[in-house]
């Protein structure tokens, strides 16, 4: 083969001794400089230079500012960029709402994803499965992923009331309660409230990922673990979940981010009450620094998020890499 | 062989096929478990179900309540006490700015996903197919942009959007929700072109298509299902947005139905509940049924997105 | 003699009766037998073979493992094994994992089971690629193990889905050989699904030949081959096929080996069907001669046919020149003209 047969030779003249079939001839016959629709190196960086200044703009320069904002004292009413050092730093570590958010961020997450990695790959099995009236159940369990988070929040703030809860009326009625639980005033109540909503609304995307690793794994494997003697457990065990666990994996990080560095929850639940009990790191820097106007500490605070992040997101990812098998 | 004979539970292993009395037993306990299985299976399934939309369905019912239904302790929240009435659902449409938050929603919805296919599709092209000795670096550099959420930049952000002065205009969140919706997209995206095989494209390049040519007409049709997921994903988080949308806007008619329904709906401590209620069901059913007709598809680009990104 | 296998009025039907993937099929395996179930794709062989297994339930019809009824009973409880197409390997499993895991049912000490395992590996000669995985062997290698796991099960029969054809073509006739001589050491009953005839010519104790989900003809290879049921084992076994010609109200058959320039057909003329040759290409495959022609005159419209000439056969045969072949009487075949059985032979001269 001459190099004007190869197949990115477009526009290459064909070899003189070669007939030209008038049918078969390419629409470029001769040869035109390489056309800039063609150069790959530039295309690329024409492709990708608007994520790029996108980021640069819109993502690198704010984290910058924050960064920035953190070692000033700039406020609504000063705006001003004035070096102060550590001031704001030390401030938020001595106060004890700082710790109380710190420890309710993570203790948040790592309960709601524990909870909605076993309840996800509940349903992801069902939902596999044919059964009647599977659509319907489908449809039902898609609903808490498509409301916007702040009206589904609006919801469960009735549905938690602490005189109307129709789900104390539920328990009244069966007879398991005598009073009204206040789910939204008392602190460890709260709490799970917070967690409990969390998970009721991320469950979806993550049986929905799930489900995706499910159907992923080829028929004949789970065939082949019928006739080897596995019965229902087994199989879930050994082949299920070990073959499910990357995707499983990936859908975890998307619900911890999800929950992690959410502030609706919170903010239209509890405001972070009773008394801060539930307050988060991303809720606590809003009410500093967009209505407090101390916007050097909230961004200070809100840069908590990142170390953690990144170490979840590091975590996730190694432990991916690692149970690669295909 | 002794595991079966002796009468403990069959779990597996060789039985005496000769033997009778023991296929016939194993023939029941597969039909009991089988039947088992059938039932757990339903109630699973039920629950999730009742629990997943118990909410809407109370808010459903609900948005209908007269006052005096809603507001007495003891009665039934899931029946009708005192007639229904529609006055709440006329008072969210006609006296609140509900439609326009809903229009803010759509219109800024439908721009962010423009935008966001338009600058990422390219963008995962490059990194797909487009082998530059920097791609790898920058591809993980864009997935980590995902790590920075709203919630940590919203306080600069306030003060960059101030600059461009577009401080409560809604066209700040058709700037900003991009850089929410990117970097997750072109995660999405170029795990899903690199599952797609490089022969439909090389063929067209064969045939005497130019590189861009070929990604416009062969690569995007091909990467259909993926392409959904995007718009699904990316639709999803411009609609649920809350800290940016929060902190940037204030005047009521800038307002999306995720911000503006809580702040405006209610007044002080006066919560208009079954208006608020109407809200909810206003904008979960038809997103809900949009998503059921696109489930295929979205999980199709969801899998090969995430697994291979 | 006991039947290891044997199916009986098996039917498999979806939607309702408009889908027929088995239409009533009748078996009876010979104890130690290799029974090839052949047929093209979407004849319903997998399926046949998935309901012996038990991995799906017939419609109508009776499956019997060693004389007893097995409709019913789950895979497990049935002793079979099974090779799948695609091997169906744990991917995050070693090689030794992936043997053992049968044995985990019935085995509870692990020595024991590492012990077993290491002997169906080593019958196979992958003792040394015990602790690899799935990913790193190759598509030979996976192959046995696949075979191993399915030994250590001490199966009464193997029923195995086309396992050849994931491998390269060169590779497939040696793995064949292998293949066939594996079942015969052991002596187990083997049910074999394949498309292709040359590996049920050559792998096969009786071939099963199966279209639209029933059973066409079932025999030992030489039968199937000289004497076809039916137009459709006539011309699905043997490369090339066999000819036909329309003659009307029925066809006459002969293989292309049968057909040879009248020349070197020997003397007995008596028992020869002479026909002119019109012929339009010749391939020189693998030392035979392939010749394109076409007959005119035996039936209502002219017949192309191909004919194979041995290496041994030196008679001259040249494009677009009219040739005198012929056939002996007695290899001839003949088939009905609506249903395509096989009939009694018919008066040939014109």
């Amino acid at each position: 083969m001459t190099p004007a047969d190869r197949a990115d030779g477009v526009g290459t003249a064909p070899p003189a001794n070669v007939t030209r079939n008038p049918e078969l001839t390419p629409r470029t016959r001769h040869q035109p400089k390489r056309k800039l629709a063609d150069n790959e190196s530039v295309l690329a960086k024409l492709f990708l230079l608007p994520t790029v200044i996108g980021i640069i703009g819109l993502v690198a320069f704010p984290f910058v500012l924050a960064i920035l904002f953190s070692f000033s004292d700039v406020t609504t009413g000063n705006p001003s960029l004035d070096f102060v050092g550590l001031r704001q730093w030390r401030a938020i570590l001595d106060s004890r709402v700082f710790w109380t958010a710190l420890r309710n961020t993570i203790v948040f997450t790592v309960v709601s994803m524990a909870l909605i990695v076993v309840i996800a790959h509940i349903l992801a099995t069902v939902l596999v499965k044919d059964f009647k009236g599977k659509w319907l159940v489908r449809f039902c369990v898609l609903l808490p992923w498509t409301t916007p988070v702040a009206l589904a929040a609006v919801s469960w703030l009735w549905l938690l009331n602490s005189i109307f809860s129709p789900i104390d009326w539920v328990l009244r009625w069966f007879g398991l309660i005598e009073t009204n639980l206040y789910y939204l005033g008392r602190p460890v109540l709260a709490m799970g409230s917070i967690i409990a909503v969390h998970v009721w609304r991320i469950v979806p995307v993550a049986t929905v990922i799930i489900m995706a690793g499910h159907m992923a794994i080829p028929g004949e494997i789970n065939d082949a673990a019928e006739i080897d003697g596995a019965g229902f457990w087994r199989k879930l065990r050994e082949i299920t979940i070990p073959l499910t666990l990357p995707i499983s994996a990936v859908a975890v990080l998307f619900g911890a981010i999800l929950t992690f560095a959410d502030m609706t929850v919170v903010f239209i639940l509890t405001r972070g009450g009773p008394t801060q009990a539930t307050q988060v790191l991303s809720s606590w820097a809003f009410f500093k620094g967009i209505e407090g106007g101390d916007l050097a500490q909230g961004a200070a605070v809100a840069l908590f998020l990142f170390p953690l992040l990144l170490a979840a997101a590091i975590l996730i990812l190694r432990a991916v890499r690692r149970s690669e098998v295909i | 062989m002794a595991r079966a004979q002796n009468g403990k539970s069959f779990s597996g292993g060789r039985i005496d096929v000769t033997n009778q009395a023991e296929v016939e037993r194993i023939r029941r306990q597969r039909r009991r478990r089988t039947r088992g299985g059938r039932i757990a299976l339903y109630t699973i399934a039920i629950i999730a179900g009742l629990i997943a939309a118990g909410p809407f369905i109370w808010s459903a019912i609900t948005s209908f309540k007269v006052d005096p239904d809603l507001y007495t302790k003891a009665n039934n929240p899931f029946i009708y006490n005192l007639p229904p009435t529609l006055e709440h659902w006329r008072f969210l449409l006609a006296d609140t700015q509900f439609l326009t938050f809903a229009w803010n929603t759509f219109w800024v919805g439908f721009l962010v996903v423009s935008i966001t296919l338009f600058v990422g599709l390219p963008a995962a092209y490059a990194l797909a197919r487009l082998e530059m000795k920097w791609s790898g670096p920058l591809g993980i550099a864009i997935f980590f942009v995902y790590l920075i959420p709203p919630t940590l930049l919203f306080i600069p952000m306030t003060r960059v959007v101030g600059n461009f002065g577009l401080l409560n205009n809604t066209w700040s969140l058709v700037l900003i929700y991009p850089t929410i919706t990117i970097p997750v997209s072109i995660w999405l995206l170029t795990g899903f072109l690199k599952g797609i095989p490089k022969d439909v494209e090389e063929q067209a390049l064969v045939d005497g298509y130019s590189r861009l040519s070929a990604f416009v007409r062969v690569v995007i049709p091909l990467a259909f299902p993926g392409i959904v997921a995007v718009i699904v994903f990316a639709f999803t988080l411009t609609a649920h947005e809350f800290i940016y949308a929060l902190s940037f806007l204030s005047s009521t008619t800038e307002k999306t139905i995720s911000i503006g329904v809580p702040t405006e709906l209610i007044r002080g401590d006066v919560f208009f509940w079954q208006s608020l209620q109407a809200a909810v069901v206003f904008v979960a059913l038809p997103i809900a049924l949009v998503f059921n007709l696109l489930l295929g598809r979205f999980i199709a680009g969801f899998t090969m997105g995430a697994v291979k990104g | 003699m006991a039947h290891v296998v044997e199916v009986r009025g098996l039917k498999k039907h979806f939607e309702k009766g408009d889908i027929r993937a088995v239409d009533g099929v009748d078996i009876a395996t010979r104890e130690g037998e290799y029974l090839v179930l052949l047929g093209p794709s979407g004849c319903g062989k997998t399926t046949l073979l998935r309901m012996i297994a038990g991995l799906e339930e017939p419609t109508e019809g009776e499956i019997l493992i060693g004389g007893n009824v097995v409709n019913g009973l789950p895979p497990r409880a049935r002793g079979i094994a099974m090779v799948f197409q695609s091997y169906a390997l744990y991917p995050h499993k070693t090689v030794l994992d992936n043997i053992t895991f049968p044995l985990k049912t019935t085995i509870e000490d692990r020595a024991e089971r590492r012990e077993k395992a290491g002997w169906a590996a080593d019958l196979l000669g992958i003792g040394g690629l015990l602790d690899r995985k799935p990913r790193h062997l190759s598509g030979g290698e996976r192959q046995r193990v696949a075979l191993a796991r399915a030994l250590v099960r001490d199966p009464s029969v193997f029923l195995l889905d086309e396992p050849l054809s994931n491998l390269d073509a060169k590779l497939r006739t040696s793995a064949r050989d292998e293949l066939k001589q594996f079942q015969e050491r052991l002596g187990t009953t083997t049910i074999y699904v394949t498309h292709d005839q040359v590996e049920a010519m050559g792998l096969g104790d009786r071939i099963a030949v199966i279209l639209n989900g029933k059973v066409r003809q079932i025999g030992p290879p030489r039968e199937v081959y000289s004497h076809p049921a039916d137009t459709f084992v006539a011309t699905f076994i043997g490369s090339p096929p066999m000819n036909l010609i329309d003659r009307g109200d029925h066809l006459l058959g002969f293989r292309p080996e049968n057909c040879l320039p009248i020349e070197a057909m020997g003397s007995n003329g008596d028992n020869l069907l002479e026909v002119d040759m019109q012929v339009h290409r010749i391939e020189y495959l693998s030392g035979d001669r392939h010749v394109y022609a076409t007959i005119s005159g035996l039936g209502p419209d002219d017949a192309h046919v191909i004919t194979r000439i041995p290496a041994t056969v030196d008679v001259a045969v040249a494009e677009d020149r009219t040739q005198r072949f012929a056939v002996h009487e007695k290899d001839l075949r003949f088939f009905d003209g609506d249903t395509g059985a096989l009939t009694d032979s018919r008066p040939v001269r014109t």
